[in-house]
Parts: C-alpha cells; structure tokens; sequence
C-alpha cells in the first residue's frame, strides 16, 4: 500500500512515468529534498536526500526524536524555512506543480489551496482580538478576492459543521474556546480550501487523551471528505498505531524506515525503528521501561557513515564509513540500512 | 504508623467575579494519607480541569485550601515555623512539566544544585557539595562531566528533565510531586525518567505523587491511582485494577482513549459526548453531562463505592456496594 519514490541510487534508473502508470498517481511526490542551516557552529544539513510520494487519502504518520528533522521537513515542503535555513534542492510535486520552483505570490496562492499546515500548538495561533470568523474570512478573501460575502460564510460554516463545531464559534473569540475546540478551529482553517495535502504537526501533543481521540476523529473524517492525503508529526508511536496508513521513521535528517503501519509495528527492520518499538509501553509488561541508549547525535557533528552506528547494538564496519541507501525490500518497503544490502529488490 | 502528609477534607474553590460570584470548585473535600514508613507512587489522573494541579500547589503549600487542612507529620503547613517548615521544604520536593523553563539561562546548570544545597545548609565544605552533586547526579543516570558546567541551553529535554529530579534528590525529599515529568519529553527519554522516578521510591524510599493524564504511563510506574474529574475523585484503587477493568464511566472513557501502539486493540468504542462550555449543577455528578449512562438519580452527587478491596468508584451503577466515606480514600489505595 505505500508506494514510496525513488531514492538517489535508483532515481535515473526508474522513470517516474512506469511507476505512475502501475499505481493511481501520487498527489505528491517529495524528490530529494535537502535543507541546511548555516549556524555560526558550522553547517548542519536538516534534511538529507528525503523522498517520499503519497497518494490521495493515504495517511502518513512521521516519526522521530526531537531534532530528527520532522518540523523541518513540514516547513520545507509549506517553504517556510526561515534563514540561517535554505532549502538547497529538490522537489515537492503536487498535482503536478513544483512548489520549490514557485515564485513567492505562486506560493501564497499554494499555500491553503494545495496544502495545509496545522503547525504544533496551533491553537496559540489564533488572533485573541478577532473573531475566529474573521479570520476565517481573511483566509478564503485572501485565496479567492472574487467570491460573494455569503459563499465565503457559507465555506466557512461548512469547514466549522465539518469538524463538528457549532457555527456559533464563528462569532467568538479564541479565549472562549477550549483547547481541543481551538485546534479544531485551526483543522476548519486549514481545509477552506480543500488543499490536496494536510501536514498536522503534533496537532494533539497538548490535549489530554480523551480530547486528542476527538482532534484525530475530526481529522479522519475531514480528510475522507475532502480526500486529502495527510501527514501526522508526532513520536507517539500509539497515536500512529491507531491513526495512519504507512509510518515514516526520520533520524538526524535522513528518512531510515518506511513500512505500512502493520509491518512497522510487527516486523520493523531498522535497528532504530526496532529500539523505538520494543519501548513501547503496553498492558502486558508492566513495570519494564526500555529507552533507547545514548543520545541523539547533533547535527552539527554527524557520525562518520550511517548516523546512527554508535547507538546501533548490530553496527558492522561498513556502518562507520558508509551512509547506507534507502534500499527498497520485499513488499516495498524501504530501509536505509546495510543490514538489508543482500534483500534489495530492483 | 505516622502519617508523613495528610490532606483532611480539603476543598479549593475559586471564585470570579465580584458581584455575582460564581465559585468553581478545583478540589471537593479530598481527604488523603500518605504514611511515613511505607515508600508508595501514587498517581492521580485527569484531563485538563480536574484539579491536579491544585492537588499539587496545596501539597505544596503554594496556595491554601479553602477549606480543610494539610498536615506535615501531624503538623498544618500552614503553621509550620523554624525548623519545621525548614524540614518540610526541604522534605517534599516538586518536578514540574516544563524542563525549559525552570532554568535561568544566565546560570549554569550548577547553580541549580548548589543554591539549594547552601540554602539548607546540607554541606561543609566544597569538596561535600561536589560529592553531593556527583552522587545526585549519577543517581538519575547522568554523568556529572557531561552536565556540570554547560548552560541549559546546550543540553536536550531528557538531560534538563533529569538534572530536575536530581536538585530533588539531592535535598533527600520524603516525598517528590512530580507533576506531568515527562509530557514534555520525547518517548525514548521517557522510559530513563520513569525508571528514575521508580529507582527512587525503591532505592531511596521516597513517596512519590505522580500527577498526569497519561494513564500509559501511569501504569508503568504506579502501585495506585486517584481519578479526577471537576475537582472530585471518581475512581481509586489499585491501578492495575483500575486501568484493566474500570467501572466509572468516565475512567471507561479515559482508559478507551488512549493510543495503545497495538493494532489489534481498536481506538474508541464509546463515543465521545462533548463537554459543556459552562459549569454543571454543583450538586449533581460533575460527569452527568457526559456520561453514556445518566440517569435521573445522578442530579445528587454520588458517594464512592467499594468494588473490592482496592477498588471504588463513584456512580450509582454500582450503587449495590457499600458506601465508602470520602475520608476512607488511602484505604483504598495499596501501598
């Protein structure tokens, strides 16, 4: 179920015209993307090399440490890196058009239309002196300047009925809100537009459970009725379990794993991917708290070949000195790891 | 059996608005024991709202209740001079959600153990302060070069996180209040804190409080459990028995809400009804608007009733079952 393009080995070996034509078209491919800060410390390269395509309704979940880039790689793909950030290639298509390849006033218009951001802690977002109709209205004016006043309200009480808040909320103010209602709130924001692609980056990390299993319903609902493909930020593997399709895991930069949401939770291949399963908690093992040893490496001074060698307790020789490929396996599955270089599938 | 801090029937009311005052009440009459001589965690869950903060600030002595009162082995907080209240800062200790923002980022992290060790007079010389702080530190599982003398700025959540509980360690606390510790971490440095949480209370005999709404977690490291709502305990027990089999409707709804990272086990069966913007009948169950299940009776507020001997839950489902008096709670909870 996850089709997932190309890495940088096999790029020029498989056109993306075979692929396509094997599976219902991606709604966006992401090709390489590499994002570098410029830090008076030196270079640190956010994003290496990051390819991934997803198809209409496919949700998936990203995951991985803090500082693994997960952020990163929502605002490279929204463009909104900031300096000393710089987005230093690649390609992020959506229904055919590059985003990196934009102007600025192209990718305002994307912006909302094509793909939506819910950035973490959005509910802090809100304007506390607007109502949150104006702002609603501000959104769609800014997209479509032509539409009548009242197929703009009736857009707006559409996006709020369909994440099951009462049109009410139109006339009110954030502080009148709860927090699980303002984060609604910014999931009816993001889709006025109906964009193709909605990346919700931790929307839930500050609601409590019975709050967040709401947010992520509405979510879920929301993206059948409008067939977006969406993508979850998070590191609650729990939360991924019960929500996505795939789960792509990211560490210092790089995406190492990407397996269906069942294959990960079964049969992860990556020994990081491996670690970050055996420490979940569940009802079974009570009492056994199982991290993951050492530290997450800094960007700044990455490991000589695979970032993740002085932490893997199945490091060979080769792991020092080279950077493995994302592998493509049985089932397409895709691994950057040498464990797998004998099961590679071409 | 000497009781180490006892709340007795304490309520935390907060009111807004000068003329029509409308109270809101955070805690009802909590009455809670916890004994000096057997080392517990006890976790006290809800969602956003419930009061366990508040729980936290009283135990604390940040704030007072608004009825009730709060005893230090035998003594109110309230009135505690010299020595005593001494001993008590120094004897319950506090690990806040955010480890970002309790650092000064002017200081080094060294002066975070060092001030409160000059502040109660523990050491004589350097050198013991020194020691004290590689023993604190080497504690909670970090190693004292790699920490003593950077800036909290160069170090990640887990490690700040850690030196935290490590400033508690050091004041050797009787009892630690540790309120959401790890919401703020990444799940991999969540296990490390809650193994040290737990090497704690098993090797230094310290009571821990364990404030969250993670039931996962809690879980893992509790013996026993208090679940909030609106400011009232709706379910209390042993937390194996709470979280496997609970009987209020809303520790069923809380328990059905999370996230386990197991796909055979399916998210969400009960439905979610939305909770009402404004504040319910003061007299009525504080849950009856939400719950599945209400009935005409719920407009009283019901008594907690014994399940089993570690179980009791306030509902009228179970309304066969004997009462249980609020101030019977710590019988409840295994240590």
């Amino acid at each position: 179920m996850v089709t997932l393009a190309t890495s940088r080995s096999q790029a020029n070996a498989v056109p993306q015209s075979t692929v396509a034509a094997l599976e219902p078209s991606p709604v966006l491919s992401v090709e390489n993307l590499e994002v570098t800060y410029y830090t008076d410390l030196g270079r640190a390269r956010a994003l290496d090399q990051v390819s991934f395509t997803l198809r209409a309704g496919q949700k998936l979940g990203m995951v991985g440490e803090s500082g693994s880039g997960k952020s990163t790689l929502a605002l490279a793909m929204m463009r909104m890196i900031k300096p000393p950030g710089r987005i230093e290639g690649g390609r992020v298509v959506i229904g055919g058009t590059d985003l990196i390849g934009l102007d600025e006033q192209g990718m305002r218009h994307a912006r909302l239309n094509k793909i939506a951001y819910i950035p973490q802690g959005a509910m802090n977002s809100l304007n506390p002196v607007m109502r949150i109709g104006s702002q609603m209205v501000d959104a769609v004016k800014a997209h479509l300047p032509d539409e009548p006043r009242s197929a703009v309200q009736e857009r707006c009480y559409h996006a709020l009925r369909s994440v099951d808040l009462d049109p009410g909320v139109f006339r009110m103010y954030a502080h009148e809100l709860s927090g699980g209602m303002k984060q609604r709130v910014c999931i009816a924001i993001g889709i006025l537009l109906r964009p193709s692609v909605i990346i919700a980056d931790e929307p839930t990390s500050a609601l409590d459970v019975v709050t967040q299993r709401q947010v992520m319903e509405t979510i879920d609902r929301v993206q059948d009725e409008i067939n977006a493909a969406v993508i979850l930020i998070g590191h609650d593997m729990g939360l991924m379990a019960q929500f996505v399709d795939a789960v792509a895991v990211m560490y210092a930069g790089r995406l190492v794993e990407i397996s269906s949401v069942r294959e990960m939770f079964t049969d992860p291949k990556h020994p990081y991917a491996q670690a970050l399963i055996s420490s979940l908690p569940n009802l079974d093992n009570k009492g056994v708290f199982k991290g993951i040893p050492g530290l997450a490496p800094s960007l700044l001074r990455l490991p000589s070949g695979c970032a993740f060698h002085p932490r893997c307790p199945n490091a060979m020789e080769t792991c020092t000195a080279v950077s493995p490929d994302l592998l493509t396996l049985a089932n397409n599955r895709r691994v950057a790891c040498h464990l797998y270089d004998a099961e590679t599938v071409s | 059996m000497s009781s180490l801090l006892e709340l007795r029937n304490v309520s935390k009311v907060y009111t807004k608005g000068l003329i029509n005052a409308q109270p809101t009440v955070a805690l009802r009459q909590m009455s809670l024991t916890l004994n000096e001589d057997e080392p517990t965690i006890l976790t006290v869950a809800g969602e956003s709202g419930s009061g366990k903060t508040t729980l936290a600030m009283l135990l604390l002595g940040f704030i007072d209740p608004t009825v009730g009162e709060i005893l230090y082995k035998g003594k109110n907080i309230k009135s505690l001079t010299g020595e005593d209240r001494l001993a008590y800062r120094r004897e319950v200790q506090a690990v806040f959600q955010d480890p970002f923002a309790v650092f000064n980022p002017f200081y080094k992290v060294d002066h975070l153990l060092t001030v409160p060790i000059r502040q109660f007079k523990l050491s004589k010389s350097k050198a013991e302060t020194q020691d004290r702080i590689h023993e604190a530190l080497t504690a909670v599982g970090l190693r004292p070069e790699d920490v003593l003398g950077r800036f909290p700025h160069q170090l990640s959540g887990g490690q700040r996180q850690r030196i935290n509980v490590a400033r508690a360690l050091l004041l050797r606390p009787r009892l630690l209040i540790a309120d959401e510790p790890v919401s703020m971490v990444d799940a991999s440095l969540r296990a490390n804190i809650l193994e040290t949480l737990r090497k704690l209370q098993r090797d230094y005999g310290v009571s821990i409080i364990y404030i969250t709404h993670d039931l996962t977690t809690a879980f893992h490291i509790a013996r026993s459990i208090v679940v909030l709502y609106r400011g009232g305990v709706m379910e209390a027990g042993d937390v194996d028995r709470v979280i496997k089999t609970p009987q209020h409707p809303y520790t069923q709804l809380l328990v059905d809400s999370i996230p386990w990272p197991n796909l055979d086990q399916q998210w969400g069966e009960h439905p979610i009804i939305a909770r009402e913007a404004g504040g319910s009948d003061p007299g009525a169950c504080p849950f009856m608007s939400r719950c599945p299940k209400a009935m005409d009776i719920c407009k009283v507020r019901p008594p907690l009733y014994q399940l089993d001997r570690h179980q009791a839950a306030a509902c009228y489902l179970h309304d066969k079952q004997a009462e249980v008096g609020d101030e019977r709670l710590s019988d409840l909870l295994p240590v």
